[in-house]
This record gives structure tokens, C-alpha cells and sequence, in this order.
């Protein structure tokens, strides 16, 4: 099977991701998007390294490390989206613009 | 560096190494009676009384030590000094005494009418105000006198001279809760002081002259004619306003009658027998300086003359007492300084001598009848010879030794001073001439005056309220004053009768050629005498010429005496008065107005510039960029803001366009 | 060497301003701590100045007690003190004076009460005093010379009359404004002097040689500005009567017992000697400035109804004596103008307590409500009177040798100085002497004399107290004492005068 094929399939991925993060309201779906995001890179990651036959499997071990902090980061995220929720009922990114001037 | 006075060579004789002690003991009790004479029983007066009978005590045997050695050649009189102070590497003022002639004859007069006045006054003043401080001033005056007649330089001299002055000031205004007397003690003192200033300029005359203030140096250096005669007239006519004023010669006179606001026996020892001839001792005493200048001695003689008819024409109309006898005094005073002016010079000073004991008895008197009737107007009195026995004849004996009594005190002194201003007009001079016109028109107006004075107040018909007023003798301590007086104003003048007699020639003399006695001019003196005594018991005991000299053609004579010429309206009006209110409060204005008005104008202007600045520069050009900086970038800050949508989504577009553009600007450069 | 002669005089110059930090330090209720501690730091300066009195060399005109250390080398100024015969007595008055309104303070003091910094900034003033008159330095003396103006500006500005801040501020800035000029003239002799120096005694040996007539005429006349005004002379003395008036009793008797001769000690000190040239060419000016002064402040004095104000230009009047005396440039003259500082100082500091006594009494000063003063308070009139007369010049008293000898020797200035002009000045001087008795008789007869006023009739006034009497006796007994022996001062400053007017003759 030609790498770029497997490239294709994270661009694609990537792609979803970033619509998801930039298109979506529901701050739940963007969070997911994010994961869309990082598994196109996990993709990546594991595509050159079966392609370089990099012997320490340094590409599978970033995305293992990937994983991890993708999961954590979720952990975190998911807390904040509850706790605004508590907060405003809502988990609509539009509402939420605190940070503005 | 020391003086250039010859000391004589011989110790002191122990009585004059201890003169000083004459004037020190009565300035010693001023400060005793100051500061503990309240406690005392006498309140004071004891201490002053005792002061003065030392400094009497001792001033008999230095008399008598002098007058002894006087007749020697070499001899000009005790000295000794200390130095005072010094001023560069050359001038010396030294503290020290001098005695001669001159000198014992006032020591002797000066102590002795002030043991009179101190022993009077202890009856006079009983129950007075301010008894204490009373004496304390007399003190100080008697300290101050003795300062000034015993002082070997000018400079210790004058401060005799302004002591006394001051001691005047205080006792002429010694009742002070009345506006009038406090006023005539400031009269004295001012007008005194101007011719203090006069005087202090002589002496710097003198001294920038000789090189120093030492009287006999001075004298001699005179004598040998190293200075100029400009500068001596100078000098002289310096010297000779002190006397003015301290003597109260015209025009500085105005001060003396008002001065008559003092107790009266405060009038008999200061303004009659010894401050006021303070000025004639002083001609006296530089008389070598005058008389090395004619032009300056015939202006005394001229002062003198016109001083001497002008106060004795006042003394006719007073109806006060003590001021007939303030005018009279300065008619005499005018006698000694129109005597040194023609170059009697020992008739001038003898003239002193009689003077200080029949004026000293009249004031005193005068103080004894005043005590009797409680009025100083001659028109509360008369008839008081029977009530006042003592006072009546001792003040019968003053008049008379006023008036020229042959063989009475003041007759010998008034016929040298005659004899002299006679001889020095035969000798052809004009000024002797006017000086004796004068003196004969003013001793035949004194006499007159005397005898006005005797008859009103002790003879004719009591104008005092009989009912009310029961004039009674004084006490002892009044009495025996005036009689001691008396004997002397008989036998004072005994010691300078004329011819080989004359002691006090002896004493006191100048080298003049002494004018030998004139028996014409003795019978004339003695005319004038008769004339005027019998005129004035004529028009005033009789009643006979009297005439209302206000409705005759003489009024305007009789205004001009009793506005006393006008002369105090004068300084008054366009001195004093002026000076006080208008051009003291025109500098005054100037101060407020223009000289501080400047400094104000220059804190204003510097306050308003600053303003200004700090309107039109500082706040819109220097601090206008400070806040034009935080402004713009306020503004900037302002329009960045929109970009700040706190929308997360719309951040992360932003990103991943600058990523985009970021990589394609990457791939397009590389 | 003993170490007074050493640090004498520098103890008694630093010795106040310790007192003023221990002062600070002192809690601020405990009032008898406070003037205790001032007591004892006026006191003791006092008592070493007594001590160096005894070790003095009379007959020695130069400088003694000098202490010369570096101080701020990169402009060489340095800390060099000593007294001669013209500073010893400035600094003896100073001292005693300051003593004396302590003492004073203790039974009186002005609102608001504040005893700690009141008294502190007396013992600053102190310091600033002493040390204007010692300095040998001239950056030394402009600084003692600054110190004085900031205590004395609180004096007046807290606890004067109702015109305090306008008093204090004007008194500030004007003489602020003429030590600007002096300080000009202190810089321009040190950049004209070679090799550059700030030294009093180098700049008078030496001469500052290499200047040009317009160059030390200029220098003069800055020096003369800045010490003219706090003389103060005429037409630079507005801001005393203003002063005097308001300032609280102790201030105005610091003012007129020691800070205006500092002024005419300038003078004396630095301008004339340093510049005799050119004071010769500004000599007949200073001279007829001194001569106006004498007249014009007597007449004001005749138009004044508040008795400080009075007393206060009285001090105009015979702050002319004292300068015209200096602008003869003799030894008569300059004798004449230090002993006419000392008898100012301690008649018109007298005059200031009595001034201020009466008014804590009657809480007026106007001279015509007055009346009667002796017949209510005999002591206190009595001294009135002793005072007023010392001060017209009676002899006997200080007043008289300072004035008669200043017209002494304005008949006969220095050589090369015009007499018809100073002869002038001294006919006028005379004139003064006449009003100047007159307008002090007149006051004492509006307060002294006559009857009481109704208005007083039933007033019991406490006369003269025990601590007010310990303040003014040795005043009292010093000017009849110095009356009397002139020589006591004359004795210490010829000395030095005479080594002075050799500075001028060569």
C-alpha cells in the first residue's frame, strides 16, 4: 500500500478536525475535532515510521505519547465545558466570549 | 599710646588721688536707692542724702588742696586717668578727672545746692508719688553733674552732660499722669539734644583737629596755634550749640520755662543753679578755643545779649512764679555767656557762683510759698510776710541779690560782668557796646522784675481764698536750706569783691587783663538797681503808672511777650508738629507704597509670570506631549480592540490563517 | 593642646543641632523633657564659648581656634572655622541670646503649642547662626547663611500673627533672592582667584590680583545685594518691619539680636577686605543708603502705632549706624559698627521681649490704647523705659558708643574717600540721633505714661515674672555694662580691626 494513501487519509482527517474546531458551536463537538485532529497526526506519525523502518519505533511511541495527552487534555476540557454549563446552561462557544474587551 | 597732658610731677596729694569717688558715690547710691531704697525707713532719701555729704566731704578738702596750689606757675591742675578704650593703634579715650580752679568752684556749688535741694526735698516731696525713684533720679543727676565738671576729655564730659539730661528728662516729667508735664520733659529733651548734636560734632571737631579728647591737651595744642582758625571757629560755634541748648540761650531756650512742670526744688538745683550753667561751663572750660577765634566769641556775646533782654522782658509778665523765675534764670545764664563773650572771663564764672546761691534761694523759696498756698500763680498770693516769716525775709534777700544789691552776692558779679562788657566797648569794640546796652537795660528789668515779685507775693492784700487756705511756715527741713542760702546769696559774693581782695580771681582767671573795677560803672550799676526796684515797687505795690498795657498802643507788645515771641508756635508749627504727623507718615506711605510696593510687585510679577507659564506653556505644550503620548496610544489601543472578539473559534481562524500564510511565505521566499 | 581650642568651636556649632535631633527623638507630650534637653544644648554651647572666651588671645588680631579639614575636595571647599576679634563677640551674642530666648520659651510659650518643634528648630537656628559667624570658608558660609533662613521661615510662618505666611514667605524669598547674587559672587571669586580657592583668609592675603576693575565692581555688588538685604539697608528692608511684626517674641528677638548682623558681619568679613577696591568705589553709596536709613527709619518709626513694628524699624535706624560706620572703612568706623552690632543686638532684643510681654499682656500693641504702663507694671515699664533710653544712644549705655563713635568716624573716612559727602552723612546721622530720641520719647510717653486707660482700669496684669527677669537680666546688666566699659568690647575686636583695615590700606 503507497504512503500516500495513508497521508491522504490523515490531510483528510486533519481537514474534518479543522472544520469541526472552526465550524461548530457545541463546544463538546469542537473538543472532538480536536481528537479528529491529533488521531490524523497519530496517523502520520505512524505512516513514516513504518515508511523511514526507523528501528526504535520512535513514531509509534510519539503517538502513544500523543494519545495520552489527548486524553488528559479531553479530561480537562470536558471539566471546563461542564462546569460552564453549570454555569450558563449552554456549551455554545459563541456565548462564551468572556475574554472579550 | 598715652596722652600728650603733662601729669604733674609730684604724687597726688592723697585727697585728689581719691577725687574720683566724688562722682561715683552718688551714681552708687542711685543704684542703692533703685534697688532696696522701698525697704528703707526714709524710703531713700537717706542714702541720697548721704551720698551727697560725702561726695560733699570730699569735694571741701579737694577744694582747699587746689585753691592752695593754685597760685604756683607751673601748676594746671590735678589729673589722672585710666584708658577707657581704644579705637586703631591711635586713638585713646581716657577715663580720668581734672581739677583746677574752675573745676573746685563748681564741685563746691554743684554739692552743696544738692545736700540744699536733697535735704529740702525730704519735707518738700513727703507723701509725694514715686518719692523713692524721687531720689533716686536726684542721685543719678547729682552722680551725672560731677561726671561732667570733674571729666578731663570731651568725650567722658559729654556723657556727664546727656546724664544730666536724662536726669532732667525724668524729673520734669516726674508727674506724668498729666499729658502737659510729660510733654515739657520731651521739650527739654529734644530741644536739649539738638544742641547735644552740635556739641558731639565740636568734639569731633576738636578731635580729628588735636588728636585727642583730653581737654588740657587740647588746650594746649590750641595755645601752641597748630589749628586753623576755620577750624576753631568751627569748633567753637559746635561746642557753642551744646551750651545753647543745655543753657538755654535763644534759640533753644523754649525749653526751660515748660520745664517748670517739675517740683520745684528739682527747678532750683537742675534748671537754675547747676545743669543749666552746664553749657557756661563748658565755654568756659574751652574757653581757650574760643577765644583763639573772635568771630566765635562775638557770636556768644551776641546770643548772650539778645537772650538776656528778651527772656527778662518775659519775666515781667509772668504771673507764674516759678516761670518768672525760669525766664530770669535764662536772662542770667545770658549775663555768663555775654561775659565770656566780651573776655570776662572770671566774671562769667563768678557770675555762676553767685547766681547758683541766690537762684537756688529764690526757687527754693518759691518751692516753701507754693507748699503754703498750693498755687504756683503769683495772683493767689500777697500778704504772706507775716504767715511766712523765714521764707519772707530769706526770699527778700534773693530778690534783692537777684536784683543787684550793692554789696549783696549778685551785685559783685553783675558789676564785673558790666565792667568788663564796658571795658571791652571802650576798647573799641561794637559787640561790647550791644552787650552792655543790654546788660544795663536787663539789670534794670530785673530788678524790676524782682521787686514785682517780692511785692506780689508777699506784700499787699492775700488773693488767696482765706477761707480755705491757711498758708502756715514750713517745716525745718525747708527752712534751714533757705537759710543757708541766704547767708551765702549775702556773703557768696564777698569773696570776689574788686581790687587786691579778689580771690576768686585768683581761682578762676584766664590771663585776660582783668578789667580793674570802675567806680562809675558800679554807681550806674547801682542807679539801675534803685531805678528798677523802686519802678516795680511803684507800679506793683502802689499801684502807680499802671496802665492797661492791653488797650494802649503797646498791645502788640504784649501779645508778642505773652506768646513769648512766637517762638514756640514756631518750632511747633513748622517743626515739630510736621515732622511728627505729616512727614513721618509720609515716609511712612512711601514705605508701604512705593518702597515695599516694589518688593511686592516683584513677588507679584515673578507669582504672575509663573502663572502665565504654567498656563500657556507648561500645561499645553510640555505636559500636552506627555499626556499627547498616552493618548495616542490610548486611541491606537482603542481601534485594536475589535480585534479582541473573545470569540475562541474566530482565534483559532486567525491561527491557522497565519500559519497558512506563514508556510506559503516560506515555500515562496525559499 | 586642650580640645577646646581644637573642637570648640566646632562643638558650639554642631552641639544645638544634636540638641534639635535629640529633640526629635524626645516623645512629643513630655514638654519639661523637651525644654530641659533645650536648656541643656543652648546651655552648653554657651558654657563653651565661656571657656574659649578664657583661652582667647585678646592681643592677637588673627584667627583662633581654627579647624581647617577637607571637606569637599573636588570643588576645594573646606571645613575651616575659626573666630577673630570681629567674629568672638557675633558668636558670644549669638549664643547667649538663643540661651536667653530658651529660658524665655520655658515661661512663655506661643500658640500653637508645640514645644518640641518650636524649640528644635531654635537650636537649628542656633547652629546656622554660630556657624555663619565662624566660617572661614565661603561655601561654608553660604550654607550656615541658608540654614538660618528655613527654622526662622517655620518661626514666623507657624507661629506668627495673623499676616504670618505672607511675613515668612517674603522674608524667605527676598533674602533667598539676594543670596543668589551672593552666591554669584562667591563663584566668581573662586574662578577669579589663582589658584582657585573658597577660603576667606586666602582670598583677603592674597587679593583676587588678576581681576579687572568692572570685574570686582561686579562681584561687590552681588556680595553687597545679598548681605544689604538682610542688613537689612535702605531701600532693602521691607521685609523686616513685616517680619518683626509678625514673628512669635523669641523670633523676632533672634531676628534682631543676631540674624541682621550677619549681614553687616558679611561686610565686614568678606567684602570689604576681599574687595577693598571696589568697596571704596561703593562707599559713599553704602555710606548715603546708611545716612537715609538713619533718617527715613526714624520717621517711620513716628508714624508706627504697633509697638513691634515701631521697634522694628528702629532697627533699620541703627542698622544705618552700623553700616555707615563699615563704609568708612577705618578703624574708628569698623570698632564702631562691631560694637554698634553687639549694643543692637542686645538693647533691640531686649525691646523685642519687653514688646512681646506687654502683648501677651494686653494682647494689643498699639501704642495708643496703651497708657499707664508703669503705674500697672512698674518693673516692666521701668525696663521699658531703661531699654528705650538705651537705645536713643544715652551714654552711658551700650546705644551711645556704637553711634557716636560711627559719626566719629564718618568725619574723617578713610583716605581717598570724598568728606564732604560722608561730613554729610554725618550731619544727617546727628539729626537721626535728635528724631530718634524723639520718637522713643514719645513712645514711652503714649505707653508708659499718663493715666491708665479705662479700659485697663480694672485689669490686674501680673508684673515682670522670676523666668521672664532671668531671660532679660543678663541683657539688662549687659548694656549698662558695656555702657559703662566699652572697652570690654572694643578691647577684643580692635585686634582684628586693625589687622582688617591693613588689609585695605595696602
Amino acid at each position: 500500500m503507497p504512503v500516500q494513501w495513508v497521508l491522504l487519509l490523515s490531510a483528510f482527517l486533519f481537514s474534518v478536525g479543522i472544520y469541526g474546531v472552526l465550524a461548530r458551536r457545541n463546544a463538546v463537538i469542537v473538543l472532538m475535532s480536536i481528537e479528529v485532529m491529533l488521531n490524523a497526526v497519530n496517523i502520520n506519525l505512524v505512516a513514516f515510521n513504518a515508511l523511514l523502518q526507523e528501528t526504535h519505533l520512535m513514531g509509534q511511541i510519539f503517538a502513544l505519547f500523543v494519545i495520552t495527552i489527548a486524553a488528559a487534555e479531553l479530561g480537562v476540557g470536558l471539566a471546563i465545558v461542564i462546569l460552564i454549563y453549570r454555569n450558563r446552561t449552554t456549551v455554545s462557544i459563541d456565548e462564551v466570549s468572556l475574554m472579550k474587551w | 599710646m598715652v596722652s600728650t597732658v603733662k601729669e604733674t610731677a609730684e604724687a597726688l596729694p592723697g585727697v585728689i588721688e581719691i577725687a574720683w569717688l566724688i562722682p561715683v558715690i552718688p551714681t552708687v547710691c542711685f543704684f542703692l536707692i533703685v534697688f532696696f531704697g522701698k525697704k528703707l525707713k526714709g524710703k531713700g532719701a537717706e542714702i541720697g542724702i548721704a551720698g551727697i555729704v560725702a561726695a560733699l566731704a570730699l569735694s571741701i578738702p579737694v577744694f582747699f588742696k587746689t585753691i592752695g596750689q593754685l597760685g604756683h606757675k607751673d601748676f594746671h591742675g590735678y589729673s589722672k586717668s585710666v584708658t577707657w578704650m581704644e579705637f586703631g593703634d591711635k586713638e585713646v579715650l581716657e577715663l580720668g578727672y581734672r581739677i583746677d580752679g574752675l573745676t573746685v568752684v563748681m564741685l563746691l556749688v554743684v554739692c552743696f545746692v544738692a545736700l540744699m535741694v536733697h535735704i529740702y526735698s525730704t519735707a518738700y516731696m513727703k507723701g509725694e508719688v514715686r518719692y523713692t525713684f524721687y531720689y533716686a533720679a536726684l542721685s543719678l543727676f547729682t552722680g551725672s553733674m560731677l561726671n561732667l565738671v570733674l571729666a578731663n576729655n570731651l568725650l567722658q564730659l559729654l556723657v556727664g552732660w546727656e546724664g544730666v539730661g536724662v536726669c532732667s528728662y525724668l524729673l520734669i516729667g516726674h508727674y506724668w499722669e498729666e499729658k502737659e508735664n510729660s510733654n515739657a520733659a520731651i521739650k527739654a529733651f529734644l530741644t536739649t539734644r539738638i544742641g547735644d548734636v552740635g556739641f558731639m560734632f565740636g568734639i569731633f571737631v576738636l578731635f580729628f583737629a588735636a588728636k585727642t579728647f583730653n581737654i588740657q591737651a587740647i588746650t594746649e595744642i590750641v595755645e601752641e596755634g597748630h589749628i586753623s582758625n576755620t577750624v576753631l571757629t568751627t569748633a567753637a560755634l559746635l561746642l557753642f550749640a551744646g551750651a545753647i541748648g543745655k543753657s538755654a540761650q535763644f534759640p533753644l531756650h523754649v525749653w526751660l520755662p515748660d520745664a517748670m512742670a517739675g517740683p520745684t526744688p528739682v527747678s532750683a538745683l537742675i534748671h537754675a543753679a547747676t545743669m543749666v550753667v552746664a553749657g557756661v561751663y563748658l565755654v568756659a572750660r574751652m574757653y581757650t578755643v574760643f577765644h583763639a577765634s573772635p568771630d566765635a566769641l562775638q557770636v556768644v556775646a551776641i546770643i548772650g545779649a539778645i537772650t538776656m533782654l528778651m527772656a527778662a522782658l518775659l519775666a515781667l509778665i509772668q504771673n507764674d512764679i516759678k516761670r518768672v523765675l525760669a525766664y530770669s534764670t535764662i536772662s542770667q545764664l545770658a549775663y555768663m555767656v555775654a561775659a565770656l563773650g566780651v573776655g570776662a572771663y572770671t566774671a562769667g564764672v563768678f557770675h555762676i557762683w553767685t547766681h547758683a546761691w541766690f537762684k537756688a534761694l529764690l526757687f527754693l523759696g518759691a518751692g516753701s510759698v507754693i507748699h503754703a498756698v498750693h498755687s504756683n500763680n503769683m495772683s493767689d498770693m500777697g500778704g504772706l510776710k507775716d504767715q511766712l516769716p523765714i521764707t519772707h525775709k530769706t526770699y527778700l534777700i534773693g530778690c534783692l541779690a537777684l536784683a543787684g544789691m550793692p554789696g549783696l552776692a549778685g551785685f559783685w558779679s553783675k558789676d564785673e560782668i558790666l565792667t568788663g562788657a564796658f571795658d571791652s566797648a571802650t576798647h573799641g569794640s561794637t559787640v561790647g557796646w550791644v552787650v552792655f546796652i543790654s546788660a544795663s537795660l536787663t539789670a534794670f528789668l530785673t530788678a524790676c522784675y524782682s521787686a514785682r515779685m517780692y511785692f506780689l507775693t508777699f506784700r499787699g492784700n492775700p488773693k488767696y481764698d482765706t477761707s480755705h487756705v491757711h498758708p502756715h511756715e514750713s517745716p525745718a527741713a525747708m527752712t534751714t536750706p533757705l537759710i543757708l542760702l541766704a547767708v551765702l546769696a549775702v556773703a557768696g559774693g564777698w569773696i570776689g569783691l574788686p581790687g587786691s581782695w579778689n580771690q576768686f580771681a585768683k581761682w578762676v582767671h584766664f590771663g585776660e587783663e582783668h578789667a580793674v573795677f570802675s567806680f562809675p560803672v558800679a554807681a550806674f550799676g547801682t542807679l539801675l538797681f534803685v531805678g528798677g526796684f523802686a519802678l516795680g515797687w511803684a507800679m506793683f505795690h502802689k499801684g502807680k503808672f499802671r496802665f492797661d498795657i492791653k488797650k494802649s498802643p503797646l498791645a502788640w507788645s504784649y501779645k508778642l511777650l505773652e506768646n513769648k515771641y512766637y517762638l514756640d508756635d514756631l518750632y511747633m508749627g513748622v517743626i515739630v508738629r510736621p515732622i511728627r504727623d505729616q512727614v513721618s507718615r509720609f515716609a511712612y506711605w512711601t514705605n508701604q507704597n512705593i518702597l515695599d510696593a516694589v518688593v511686592n510687585a516683584g513677588g507679584a510679577a515673578a507669582l504672575g509670570l509663573g502663572k502665565s507659564l504654567y498656563k500657556n506653556v507648561d500645561q499645553p505644550v510640555i505636559d500636552g506631549a506627555v499626556n499627547g503620548t498616552a493618548r495616542i496610544t490610548g486611541k491606537i489601543g482603542d481601534t485594536l480592540k475589535f480585534f479582541q472578539t473573545g470569540n475562541v473559534q474566530y482565534y483559532a481562524a486567525v491561527l491557522f490563517i497565519g500559519i497558512g500564510i506563514s508556510v506559503a511565505g516560506f515555500l515562496y521566499f525559499n | 593642646m586642650d580640645w577646646i581650642t581644637d573642637w570648640g568651636l566646632t562643638l558650639v556649632v554642631f552641639l544645638p543641632a544634636l540638641g534639635a535631633v535629640f529633640m526629635a527623638l524626645t516623645p512629643k507630650g513630655r514638654d519639661s523633657t523637651i525644654k530641659f534637653w533645650a536648656l541643656v544644648f543652648t546651655g552648653l554651647p554657651l558654657l563653651v564659648g565661656l571657656l574659649m572666651l578664657g583661652r582667647y588671645q585678646y592681643s592677637d588680631g588673627g584667627f583662633q581656634f581654627e579647624t581647617n579639614l577637607r571637606w569637599i575636595p573636588s570643588i576645594d571647599a573646606n571645613y575651616h572655622i575659626g573666630v577673630d576679634g570681629i567674629a568672638l563677640p557675633m558668636v558670644m551674642l549669638s549664643l547667649l541670646v538663643t540661651f536667653l530666648c530658651v529660658i524665655y520659651s520655658c515661661w512663655h510659650l506661643p500658640e500653637p503649642h508645640n514645644p518640641k518643634l518650636f524649640l528644635a528648630l531654635c537650636l537649628l537656628l542656633e547652629t546656622g547662626m554660630t556657624g555663619t559667624f565662624v566660617a572661614l570658608d565661603l561655601v561654608l558660609f553660604f550654607i550656615f547663611w541658608e540654614v538660618v533662613l528655613v527654622p526662622m521661615y517655620f518661626i514666623i510662618g507657624l507661629w506668627g500673627g495673623p499676616r504670618r505666611e505672607y511675613a515668612a514667605i517674603k522674608f524667605f524669598l527676598y533674602t533667598f533672592f539676594g543670596s543668589v547674587f551672593m552666591l554669584l559672587g562667591f563663584l566668581a571669586l573662586y574662578f577669579q582667584s589663582d589658584p582657585h580657592t573658597f577660603d576667606i583668609v586666602l582670598l583677603q592675603q592674597a587679593g583676587v590680583l588678576s581681576m579687572t576693575k568692572t570685574a570686582a565692581n561686579l562681584i561687590f555688588a552681588g556680595i553687597a545685594l545679598g548681605l544689604a538685604i538682610k542688613v537689612p539697608m535702605w531701600p532693602f528692608h521691607t521685609w523686616l518691619p513685616d517680619a518683626h511684626t509678625e514673628a512669635p517674641t523669641v523670633g523676632s528677638v533672634l531676628l534682631a539680636a543676631v540674624l541682621l548682623k550677619m549681614g553687616t558681619y558679611g561686610f565686614v568679613r568678606i567684602a570689604i577686605p576681599i574687595l577693598p577696591d571696589a568697596a571704596r568705589t561703593f562707599a559713599p553709596f553704602i555710606g548715603a543708603l546708611a545716612a537715609i536709613a538713619i533718617i527715613y527709619g526714624a520717621l517711620n518709626c513716628l508714624a508706627q502705632v504697633d509697638l513691634k513694628r515701631m521697634i522694628a524699624f528702629s532697627s533699620v535706624g541703627h542698622m544705618g549706624f552700623v553700616m555707615l560706620g563699615i563704609a568708612t572703612m577705618t578703624d574708628v568706623g569698623i570698632n564702631a559698627a562691631v560694637f554698634g552690632m553687639v549694643a543692637h543686638g542686645v538693647i533691640t532684643g531686649m525691646l523685642f521681649f519687653i514688646a512681646g510681654s506687654i502683648h501677651e499682656r494686653y494682647h494689643t500693641r498699639d501704642i495708643p490704647e496703651l497708657g499707664g504702663l508703669v503705674l500697672k507694671m512698674p518693673v516692666m515699664g521701668g525696663l521699658l523705659a531703661y531699654s528705650a533710653i538705651a537705645s536713643l544712644g544715652l551714654p552711658g549705655l551700650a546705644g551711645f558708643w556704637g553711634e557716636v563713635t560711627a559719626l566719629l568716624a564718618s568725619y574723617n573716612p578713610l583716605e581717598g574717600l570724598d568728606l564732604t559727602w560722608f561730613r554729610t552723612f554725618m550731619v544727617l546721622g546727628g539729626i537721626g540721633t535728635v528724631l530718634t530720641a524723639g520718637y522713643f520719647l514719645w513712645m514711652l510717653q503714649r505707653v508708659n505714661l499718663g493715666k491708665v486707660p479705662a479700659q485697663w482700669q480694672d485689669k490686674n496684669f501680673a508684673d515682670a515674672q522670676p523666668l521672664e527677669l532671668a531671660a532679660w537680666v543678663p541683657l539688662l546688666a549687659l548694656i549698662l555694662i558695656l555702657g559703662v566699659f566699652p572697652k570690654l568690647i572694643l578691647d577684643v575686636t580692635n585686634p582684628a580691626v586693625v589687622e582688617l583695615t591693613q588689609l585695605l590700606t595696602r
